[in-house]
């Protein structure tokens, strides 16, 4: 008996013990991590942002200066990219939505117990790098690739018709690739939705269609939110597509930031454009962390 | 039997339930258009497998939107492309290697955050955000201007890493980390507690708790974290881009391949990665499965 007490003490004197210590737990633990995504995420965006403010050229070495005339100089030269990354992403992102959303919603309420395998039949397709899946677009929307080709050699198509190096195969291209980021918030959203509350709608006699939009769609709010952020922001800076699939009158700010940087190495100019994107994600990403949390389901699952 | 029910009974039978068997063609509607969709979603792929086989006459030999027939002739030599092997060595060697320093980091993030309250929490929980959210091309550009910057930096300047294999590794750990993180936090916070505090109602020390007890109940979620940080890292191109300097991963090949024509091991290659993630897929999901049964 008193050894079995003397344990229950030790044990109770050791808990105190860790529990004096467990106030400390939390920060060792996310010590190595976040000292790295300080170095190797806050860091690099605050030298982003300071290069974007240097003037000179690359020879002559780079002066910090205050030089918001990159951001003006920048903006004003390539507001035509600008303008048509927005409305290229804007498109991209309701076309998204709306082939995700009908989609997500029957596997979520009528899935049944298939749920998981129809999700992953969505999702493996993209187990195939981002690059690879792309360039096959361009044969399946090639000249006399695999879809046109057939339509124009019955005659059905002008010989003349193109889809390739025109926006819309950029927005196709885009669609395709960002998909998943729209569908599985969306997913995630509208499976968490209690069934009950649509048939307790149908039991005070809405129909079908008021059910859907009164109950289902408010509910699924937060899914929406969460799939315009992760599509429209990144949809923006894209240039992959426009890189592959576009021509030159497809060019979007992504591929301006990229050649600047690395071809003709205006790193002032390069990341002034870049921060403009990166403060647009942080007002979008704000805004959503102070509407929904940032510990939101809905958005972590998505990945 | 009272009258309300039987005013409810006939109710009852105005009222539709749920599911009531919709005998329209209306019904066929949302599940054709998911199964359209699936076919959409997968019309790529069956392009890069059919293509892998196609028996194209041009030399030097790259991909043509024509098919001409089939041939096994790119399959028997996969890597014969030079500069692919090269490339497809980088990213085979980066993957594992960003993956596991990730998973340790990410893990430890996730634990954090899915278990503790503590000040600080919330901008952690931001940046977590924040990586997940932001372009690739500010990431990428971003995390260049750092690495440029770096050997004028007081002190730690004659660290710098020099550009190539090693900033790719850098880049690829710090993007992958938060979805470790994530995906670790949402395992962690739907723990149960109570079998922790059995463990140590039963004198185990906390170390012990954590290894007997819930390190055993994360793991999946630990796996799930490293299996998304190698996948990120072997297919991202626009990061690594960015930083690779002379140094091609896979992506960076094909990327660049696609200017002069695209050879066609290129798709024998994207074949066979695909192959390999839909047999971890289903490894995985016929592991969960033989987990939950016992």
């Amino acid at each position: 008996m008193a050894q079995i007490e003397e344990r229950v003490t030790a044990a109770a004197v050791r808990r105190g013990a860790y529990a004096r210590h467990r106030k400390a737990v939390p920060y060792w633990l996310m010590t190595p991590a976040g000292l790295y995504l300080l170095v190797f995420l806050v860091l690099p965006m605050a030298i982003l942002v300071y290069t974007s403010l240097q003037s000179g050229g690359i020879f002559g070495g780079l002066r910090f200066s205050w030089a918001w005339e990159n951001y003006t100089r920048g903006i004003s030269t390539y507001k035509t990219q600008f303008v048509r990354s927005i409305v290229i992403s804007a498109v991209v992102t309701v076309s998204c939505l709306l082939l995700a959303y009908p989609m997500t919603y029957w596997i979520a309420f009528y899935g049944q117990r298939w749920k998981s395998s129809i999700l992953l039949l969505i999702l493996v397709p993209f187990f195939v790098s981002y690059v690879i899946r792309t360039v096959q677009w361009r044969f399946l929307l090639g000249d006399s690739g695999l879809i046109f080709g057939p339509l124009k050699s019955l005659g059905l198509l002008p010989e003349g018709f193109r889809v390739l190096a025109t926006p819309f195969a950029v927005v196709a291209g885009i669609t395709y690739n960002y998909l998943p980021f729209t569908a599985l918030p969306l997913y995630v959203a509208l499976e968490r939705i209690d069934k009950s509350l649509v048939e307790a709608a149908k039991d005070l006699y809405a129909s079908k269609w008021q059910a859907f939009r009164r109950v289902v769609w408010p509910l699924s709010l937060p899914g929406v939110f969460a799939a315009f952020l992760l599509t429209f922001v990144p949809a923006t800076g894209d240039y992959v597509n426009a890189a592959v699939l576009g021509g030159p009158g497809t060019r979007m700010i992504g591929n301006i930031i990229q050649e600047t940087f690395l071809y003709s190495v205006n790193y002032p100019l390069a990341a002034a454009l870049s921060v403009v994107l990166m403060v647009a994600m942080l007002i979008l990403a704000s805004i959503y962390a102070r509407i929904l949390g940032t510990e939101d389901e809905t958005l972590t699952a998505a990945i | 039997m009272s009258a309300t029910s039987v005013t409810a009974r006939a109710g009852e039978r105005d009222l539709a339930p749920l599911h009531r068997p919709n005998k329209r063609w209306t019904r066929f509607i949302l599940p054709g258009f998911t199964w359209l969709m699936i076919v959409y979603l997968a019309s790529p792929i069956f392009v890069m497998i059919l293509y892998s086989f196609n028996d194209v006459p041009i030399v030097p030999v790259k991909q043509t939107p024509k098919f001409w027939g089939f041939t096994l002739r790119w399959w028997r030599d996969p890597f014969g492309v030079p500069g692919m092997p090269e490339a497809l060595r980088v990213s085979l060697q980066v993957a594992p290697l960003s993956a596991i320093v990730a998973t340790a980091l990410g893990t430890l993030l996730g634990l954090a955050l899915g278990r503790y309250r503590f000040r600080g929490k919330a901008p952690v929980n931001f940046l977590i955000f924040i990586a997940i959210a932001v372009p690739e091309i500010v990431l990428g550009s971003s995390l260049l201007a750092l690495f440029i910057k770096w050997p004028e930096l007081p002190l730690v300047g004659a660290f710098a890493p020099p550009i190539g294999f090693p900033t790719i590794l850098l880049s690829h750990i710090s993007f992958s980390i938060a979805f470790v993180a994530v995906t670790v936090r949402a395992r962690v916070q739907t723990l149960d507690r109570s079998l922790e505090d059995a463990a140590q109602d039963l004198f185990a020390d906390p170390v012990t708790t954590f290894f007997k007890v819930t390190l055993p109940l994360i793991a999946p979620s630990i796996l799930a974290g490293f299996l998304l940080a190698f996948v990120l890292s072997l297919d991202d191109f626009v990061i690594t881009n960015f930083v690779s300097g002379g140094t091609s991963t896979f992506p960076v090949f094909v990327f660049g391949a696609t200017r002069i024509g695209l050879p066609p091991h290129v798709n024998v290659v994207g074949t066979m990665l695909f192959a390999a993630g839909v047999l971890a897929a289903i490894a995985n999901v016929a592991i969960q499965s033989w987990r939950a049964r016992r």
